[in-house]
């Protein structure tokens, strides 16, 4: 499998690409060093430096989500996205334009918002990973997403989970957005049923309430 | 014979009322499995080597190194050589690894060699003489309509309306069967009229479609006081579902399949997918529980839902699945088609409209496309049209959140709005002076505009076009008006009361995020006089009774209707039951607040578990169905009336459009969940922004591919450019007596002429076509000054 030689990973060598996907592209600024076909990290000298290599094969992995440990042994080209979503079945994540623009995958990294589809898993190990499934409490609703509900912020609802989990980050920032606050900090979302006027309306009540 | 109909405003406990959507929790705690969330065991990852040209030959295709990759489990051709495509990213070969890398490194190593052919991807207006009169059918044109998956219906009539080049032989016919004709189609080639001498002729990529006279136009335009002449147009956009097109199949059994799909027609897929896989459709287990938007793209199976069936079985019968990826979603899963047209619109000098003349045109891709139904509401007398359909290389069209009624009030409204400018009136004094001519919706938008103009302040905004300048920054307002039909499809559910006092309801329809499922809930709870949570909703499954798709805002007048028939005949068949005990007759009795009692007598009653323990040892299942004329009256209605209203600020030095606020006021009978109906005028008027500022699916002429095919160039409108959103839902007497008629549609329609209107009020000149973009606002801003 000559996959990863990045000589290959040109686009014009490919007729049916005319673009760089996100997986070529984060390929291609890696580390232009050929490598067997290892699991273990093999060291090599890169600008100078010896820089650890791993992959192309599958290599082990460990996470920290939602305070538990989870283990899988994933190539490294795999996205924190799908790493959650395929092997450890939390798929209130979700994948919409796989390239960091809707949203819908937000999850919290060390507390701060990320586009997971456009983090490599490998790089998210050893760091706090909070998704969506972990709000509820006890078979409790959190009281953000109690207000979603009663301001009818969902429709088809692929897109709310991941406003959920910006919504929380914007909060705990600011117990009491201004509707400014608000528009800033949710842009970085999209939805496509037309919810924002309810999520609007759940925001304008925490931050009367303070979450 | 029992009561059926809608209970009383003083009898309704539920229906009416503002509820919660019922499946909100699990959608905002990321419980929701939606298809893309649904992992089977073993299940593989299909992906699909799509072609890079618009329109192409397939000569040679080598998989060889593809399938020799460790982890691949099946290749599959979907197009084989000398088969032709029609538009780039059409599907060519499909294979199914054991991871998503795995399947895209599989993709990768395959070669196809295509031969280029010229392709069309313009809608541009079709130049002077080319647009060809439709005539009789080759077999490659039925070829074509069969790939470019043209509904069989509309091939039927073509076939009958033109003829055909020549006799199909059997082996014909039997290809086109294994291509999707259905027997409609057949017989319709066996019996068209046939014309060989029509097969030398050249094919243009202009057909007329449409050419209607009503009336004396040419008279009436001639004697018309003022006339006013225009351009407008919305370009193609793409539905841009966040959860992408997608199925999952496997084989239990080498006879039986399990599909999941992210569907608008649970009920509806087995039927489509029985053919080609050549297995009956009682064979085929359809299960969704949520789905992420279909806005009308989301019918079929899709070939690439057949194929996940075909990769399956080649891979042992393993769950198999194929999700689109986002540029694919945009590209190929579903685009709404253009319209475009001049207009000339005559009117006598108090506002009496007289004479409407369009030559229109606009295209839907490879199929062409109809004329959208203009002039749209006002019934015109007097009219000539014409359209061209643009047959192209952009992708198949879908029916998109109300088929060709956004496009018709983009056209008649603005071309309306400005004769109101022409005529120096107030549009809303325009518009109202012609509501004898939107018959038989007159009163319902005679009120909705009254309601809609104090909503939106609209004396104190409104002016006289480009009089309120001061500066670069410019305000105005503008206003449309729609109509859509939405009467109840067909609907089958079981209801069953348990001797245990628990209740469950069973339908295979689907909730695309409407609320549907509150809905059911709600008109059973009313019914039985339970609280909605004793009622347990199952859903999206065809072993339940079938329900129809989720199209044409068919869906609650439907299900609402099937769900009260069956929850009032199985009240009844409990008061049966209970009647001896209470000492009393079936027809004294009431469900009311979780008992069962005696009319006007509170102590003569059971609890509801008492009360159904009567049943005795087996529970009773009833079926609801809709339409049932045998059981009266009818509980859905067709036909509704909207009206709304955009106020915009526009900024004539950068061009850029910033919706200020918006009013829509919506009639659709009788509200069963006013809180979700709401959502669903919120959500259109979002979408109608979003449409009217920033969608356009942008083609390259050159290579003749999307250019904008992610969310970043094909823009939504995001948080920030949401404006005060007023939604008045029309209910009460007048409205409630109806019945139940379908809204998903109808409130999207007007945003993109209400807007456009807008703009042309507070920067003096029309920009002809959406979305509303700077370099157009400045461009028309350009042409005014130059003028």
């Amino acid at each position: 499998m000559d996959d990863d030689d990045p000589n290959l990973k040109h686009p014009s060598d490919k007729q049916d690409n005319s673009g760089v996907s996100r997986r070529d592209f984060l390929k291609i600024s890696g580390i232009s060093v050929a490598v067997p076909l290892v699991a273990g990290p093999q060291a090599v000298m890169a600008a100078g430096q010896q820089v650890p290599v791993y992959g192309p094969g599958k290599v082990p992995m460990e996470f920290t989500i939602n305070g538990k440990v989870h283990k899988a042994s994933l190539e490294p080209r795999v996205t924190l996205l799908d790493a959650l979503r395929d092997q450890f079945e939390l798929t209130g994540a979700k994948r919409v334009c796989d390239r960091a623009e809707c949203g819908s995958c937000t999850v919290l990294v060390e507390n701060k918002p990320v586009y997971a589809c456009s983090v490599l898993a490998i790089e998210a190990q050893h760091k706090a990973i909070t998704t969506v499934e972990s709000l509820m409490q006890a078979g409790k609703l959190h009281p953000l997403q109690q207000a979603f509900v009663e301001n009818d912020a969902s429709q088809c609802g692929f897109c709310t989970p991941g406003f959920v989990v910006a919504c929380k980050s914007l909060l705990d920032k600011h117990p009491h957005p201004t509707p400014e606050d608000i528009r800033r900090g949710l842009s970085g979302n999209l939805c496509r049923c037309g919810t924002y006027a309810g999520i609007r309306q759940a925001m304008a009540q925490l931050s009367q309430k303070g979450a | 014979m029992p009561d059926y109909a809608w209970p009383d405003q003083e009898h309704r406990t539920l229906i009416g009322k503002r509820i919660t959507r019922v499946d909100s929790p699990v959608k905002v705690s990321g419980q929701a499995k939606y298809t893309y969330d649904v992992h089977r065991p073993g299940m593989l990852y299909g992906k699909v080597l799509r072609c890079p040209y618009a329109h192409a030959k397939v000569v040679s295709i080598d998989t060889s190194a593809a399938e020799r990759m460790p982890g691949v489990k099946a290749v599959e051709i979907v197009q084989k050589p000398n088969a032709n495509i029609h538009w780039a990213g059409d599907d060519v070969v499909a294979v199914a690894a054991v991871d998503e890398p795995t399947a895209e490194d599989a993709i990768r190593a395959i070669q196809v060699e295509y031969q280029k052919l010229p392709h069309l991807v313009s809608d541009a207006e079709p130049p002077q003489g080319a647009t060809q009169e439709e005539g009789p059918l080759s077999m490659n044109d039925i070829d074509d309509l069969l790939d470019n998956q043209v509904p069989n219906r509309q091939i039927v009539e073509k076939i009958q309306q033109y003829g055909v080049t020549e006799k199909p032989t059997e082996d014909k016919l039997k290809s086109f069967k294994s291509s999707g004709a259905n027997d409609a189609v057949l017989n319709a080639l066996r019996e068209a009229t046939v014309h060989p001498e029509a097969a030398s002729r050249p094919k243009s990529n202009y057909e007329k479609a449409a050419a209607q006279t009503v009336g004396d136009p040419d008279k009436a335009m001639a004697e018309a006081e003022v006339v006013s002449e225009g351009l407008y147009g919305v370009p193609v956009i793409t539905h841009c579902c966040l959860e992408s097109h997608g199925t999952i199949s496997e084989w239990p059994d080498a006879d039986h399949l399990l599909t999941h799909i992210s569907t608008q027609n649970v009920s509806g897929i087995p039927g489509q997918m029985a053919e080609p896989l050549a297995i009956p459709a009682s064979n085929i287990h359809v299960h969704q529980d949520h789905v992420g938007g279909g806005f009308g793209s989301k019918f079929s199976p899709d070939r690439w839902g057949i194929f996940t069936a075909q990769i399956s079985k080649k891979a042992q019968g393993k769950p198999v699945r194929i999700m689109l990826e986002r540029d694919a979603e945009l590209e190929v899963a579903g685009a709404r088609p253009s319209a475009y047209a001049r207009v000339k619109v005559g009117a006598k000098r108090d506002g009496t409209l007289v004479a409407w003349q369009s030559e229109s045109w606009g295209t839907g891709g490879p199929g062409g496309g109809g004329m959208p139904p203009i002039p749209y509401v006002f019934t015109i007398p007097h009219q000539r049209k014409e359209h061209t359909a643009i047959r192209n290389n952009i992708g198949p069209a879908r029916a998109w959140r109300a088929p060709n009624h956004p496009q018709a009030a983009v056209l008649t409204m603005c071309a309306l709005d400005d004769l109101a400018a022409k005529l120096n009136m107030d549009p809303v004094e325009f518009f109202g002076k012609n509501l004898d001519i939107t018959k038989p919706r007159q009163d319902i938008y005679r009120e909705e505009l009254g309601i809609a103009a104090n909503l939106m302040g609209w004396n104190e905004k409104w002016h006289p076009r480009a009089q309120n300048r001061s500066g670069n920054i410019t305000r105005g307002v503008g206003l449309s008006l729609h109509t859509w039909g939405g009467r109840g499809h067909n609907s089958d559910c079981d209801l069953t009361l348990h001797p245990d006092g628990s209740v469950d309801l069973k339908l295979g329809s689907q909730d695309l995020g409407t609320g549907t499922r509150t809905c059911i809930l709600i008109v059973a709870a009313d019914t039985l006089g339970v609280p909605m949570d004793a009622i347990q909703l199952e859903i999206g499954d065809t072993t339940y009774p079938p329900s129809g798709g989720s199209g044409g805002s068919t869906t609650i007048g439907g299900v609402s209707s099937s769900t009260r028939r069956a929850a009032v005949d199985a009240r009844d068949l409990l008061f049966a039951k209970v009647a001896p005990t209470l000492d009393a007759q079936p027809d004294q009795l009431e469900c009311v607040n979780g008992r069962v009692g005696v009319k006007g007598d509170s102590h003569r009653s059971l609890s509801w578990k008492e009360a159904c323990a009567k049943l005795g040892a087996m529970p009773i299942t009833v079926r609801g169905t809709n339409p049932d004329r045998t059981k009266p009256p009818d509980l859905t209605n067709s036909g509704v009336g909207g009206v709304q209203m955009a106020e915009v600020e526009v900024d004539t030095d950068t061009g850029i459009v910033k919706v200020e606020k918006m009013v829509a006021v919506q009639d659709c009978g009788l509200v069963i969940d006013l809180k979700t109906a709401e959502s669903q005028c919120y959500g259109a008027l979002i979408m109608g922004i979003s449409y009217s500022l920033f969608e356009e699916k942008v083609m390259d002429p050159t290579t003749g591919r999307m250019l904008n095919a992610n969310l970043e160039f094909y823009r939504l409108a995001g948080f920030n450019d949401i404006p005060e959103l007023v939604v008045h839902m029309m209910t009460g007497k007048g409205y409630d007596e109806r019945g139940v008629i379908g809204l998903g549609e109808p409130p999207v329609v007007s945003p993109g002429a209400a807007i456009s209107n807008a703009v042309a009020n507070a920067i003096g000149v029309r920009v002809p076509f959406l979305p509303l973009t700077p370099d157009r606002v400045l461009a028309a801003l350009g042409q005014k000054a130059g003028a």
